[in-house]
């Protein structure tokens, strides 16, 4: 069997989760870890090729951000679409209302999320 | 670093030599900074993860393996997320390595800041393990105001901590999950995209940080359609071009405006 094409599911040995960990989660990240500091120094943080990486990086993070919100795994995607949607938005004006102020922005977004979805939508 | 809590204010440390002041307590006051609220949001982050790690049919024990050995919170969910769907593990490590990418510029933007003339390689490689979004805003934000050579020994003794703890409330959180009430879980999910997107919004320095955030976000589901099992990799590079080549032309109109380099990248906090 071709170990690239398995899934974490797929294998029975007690060892292929760790193996899949190692390779695809630890290594994966390590990786540009191990590389950052080898080239800290070398490539300026001013410089365009920085700024670009710097953008498609926060980009994958957006994404990250926005399956969390459109296809979350859990009891929050018992959530209306629109009230996760509408938690992030309502946590994010608060940090920007609250001059950047993280834990406004978590209780604002926690109050709309479980206030709304308890009082109006109905308990899950 | 102003976007980040706690950092409006200089730092609860006695302006005595460093000298006098040695690495283990340096590491420990890094380490009382456990007690902040960016660490507490963080340690929520990882029982909302734990539940979803538990939801994808993934063990205890990998959990924790996962929370110390990726430690960095979005790598975690793009590989539960693969796990989740059945994505073959070379797909996998594609998606995985992809998201982390951002890893690299954040360790190269930290290490100036972190090293001392003293600070061996295999002490700066060693730490560079311990760099996600959490420990390298508290970085950015805490280091340049301490003596240089008290830097990677308090940095250690916060980010050590952090993720040593993030394992332990993963551990707990994963025997504990299913008794969890609904809204509870829902709740502890929630705070991951919530703190994610204020506090990488916080560290953005320029428009194109910002734009990619929200070009991010508004591309994703197009590209979820479009090609399923890539759509992060596809999100990240049409959404971060986008807003590299739109942010570039806003950051160069206001350099023209400020005569001075103030929009100068502000990363890189050196002496």
């Amino acid at each position: 069997m071709n170990l690239l094409t398995a899934t974490y599911h797929q294998l029975d040995a007690w060892w292929w989760p760790y193996l899949f960990i190692l390779i695809a989660g630890w290594f994966a990240n390590d990786m540009w870890r191990i590389l950052g500091v080898v080239l800290a120094g070398r490539l300026s943080d001013d410089s365009a090729i920085f700024t670009y990486v710097k953008s498609v990086a926060t980009a994958l993070v957006a994404g990250v951000i926005a399956q969390l919100i459109f296809l979350p795994s859990g009891s929050l995607g018992l959530a209306p679409m629109w009230l996760r949607l509408l938690s992030v938005a309502a946590g994010f004006a608060a940090y920007k209302a609250s001059r950047d102020n993280v834990l406004v922005a978590v209780l604002v977004g926690e109050a709309v999320l479980l206030g709304l979805w308890a009082g109006l939508v109905g308990m899950p | 670093m102003s976007g980040t809590p706690n950092s409006g204010r200089p730092m609860d440390i006695p302006a005595e030599p460093a000298e006098t002041v040695s690495t283990a307590r340096w590491f420990a006051r890094g380490a009382q900074q456990f007690l902040s609220i960016p660490a507490m949001i963080l340690m929520a982050s990882f029982v909302g993860f734990a539940g979803l790690a538990r939801a994808s049919g993934i063990g205890l024990v990998e959990t924790v393996v996962m929370a110390g050995g990726i430690w960095a919170l979005p790598s975690c969910v793009v590989l539960v997320g693969a796990v989740q769907t059945g994505a073959p593990l070379a797909a996998t490590f594609i998606a995985v390595s992809l998201s982390a990418f951002r890893l690299m510029p954040m360790v190269m933007s930290i290490v100036p800041v972190m090293r001392a003339e003293r600070t061996s390689k295999l002490t700066l490689l060693f730490l560079s393990h311990f760099v996600a979004v959490t420990a390298w805003v508290f970085g950015m934000a805490k280091l340049p105001g301490l003596p240089r050579e008290a830097r990677a020994a308090y940095f250690a003794g916060f980010a050590v901590t952090l993720t040593s703890g993030a394992m332990i409330v993963a551990g707990v959180s994963h025997e504990l999950a299913g008794a969890l009430p609904p809204l509870l879980a829902a709740g502890l999910t929630l705070l991951t995209p919530l703190y994610f997107t204020v506090s990488l919004w916080g560290a953005a320095r320029l428009a194109s940080d910002r734009l990619a955030l929200a070009f991010g976000v508004a591309t994703w589901p197009a590209m979820h359609w479009l090609e399923p099992n890539f759509e992060l990799i596809w999100t990240g590079l049409i959404g971060g071009t986008a807003a590299f080549l739109v942010g570039r032309r806003i950051d160069a109109g206001r350099r023209r405006r400020v005569p001075a380099d103030t929009e100068n990248a502000g990363m890189e906090v050196g002496p």
